[in-house]
């Protein structure tokens, strides 16, 4: 019982794994932090062809929506709605 | 031909996000009216095969963006520098395309490569999945979230949104001397 919950859960988990986007900049979890003389953990630079900040990626995602739903709001024109009114009433 | 209500309504519902991915993919309002339009010309006569109960979006969007790529690839014999070409129409059109507040983004948008730009606009303002996207575009997932990737990363530089600690100073100075373009 016990054993196969276990199964299931990792299941699961494999395909939450899989549905997270890949850009995901969690820190890898389970390895030793590297820290300064001070104790305080020393970040690796990283290369920012490889992975964005959180901050980052929510801005562009932001104003990309913001651009896109700007025109979206704009809804059908009328010269749409009539087409497709004239194309669907057709024999 | 007699359309099933239900199915115009469902066409009538995506074509608002259908001409906001038009117009992001030719950066002129006019030019994507006319590419939603023949799209709209094509789907309806086409309608048989839509398969209902699938994803209305999905069709429309693979249909506008192949009617998008055959123009595409005809202009190119036409105009040798079409992605400059895209550009050039942004900056001189600021007005048709929309507002002013979004013309930074926009610009920097169409710097990036056709691929990048569509994937990433699929996924992150279409709010279609990965395997939507990869099906609308013709290709595999893993193809998509890297285009979707490298967008966003060339994004991040060219609009130089990043904090210091991110990049360093230096990096963004040059980010904002690289996608500037207005002095």
């Amino acid at each position: 019982m016990g054993e196969r919950g276990k199964t299931e859960e990792m299941k699961n988990r494999r395909t939450n794994v899989e549905t997270v986007p890949p850009e995901s900049d969690k820190p890898q979890t389970g390895l030793p932090q590297a820290r300064d003389a001070m104790g305080r953990p020393v970040t690796t630079p990283h290369k920012p062809e490889a992975r964005l900040g959180r901050e980052v990626q929510a801005r562009i995602g932001q104003q990309l929506r913001a651009m896109y739903d700007d025109v979206v709001g704009e809804g059908v024109p009328p010269h749409i709605t009539d087409l497709i009114r004239r194309l669907s009433d057709q024999d | 031909m007699k359309l099933d209500p239900a199915i115009r309504d469902q066409v009538l519902g995506t074509v608002p996000s259908l001409r906001a991915f038009a117009i992001s993919l030719c950066g002129n309002i006019d030019r994507a009216d006319d590419l939603v339009q023949e799209t709209l010309l094509r789907a309806l006569s086409h309608i048989d095969s839509f398969e209902p109960g699938t994803n209305m979006p999905a069709w429309l969007f693979t249909i506008l963006r192949n009617l998008f790529r055959s123009e595409y690839r005809k202009r190119r014999r036409e105009v040798e520098d079409a992605d400059g070409r895209y550009a050039e129409t942004l900056k001189s059109q600021p007005e048709q395309t929309g507002r002013v507040e979004f013309e930074e983004f926009r610009t920097a948008l169409a710097k990036l490569p056709s691929d990048q730009r569509e994937a990433l606009i699929l996924v992150g303002a279409s709010g279609f999945s990965y395997e939507d996207a990869a099906s609308i575009c013709g290709c595999a997932v893993g193809t998509i979230k890297s285009r979707v990737n490298r967008a966003r990363t060339r994004l991040a530089d060219l609009l130089a949104i990043d904090s210091v600690d991110d990049f360093g100073p230096d990096r963004a100075t040059r980010a904002v001397l690289a996608g500037g373009g207005r002095s």
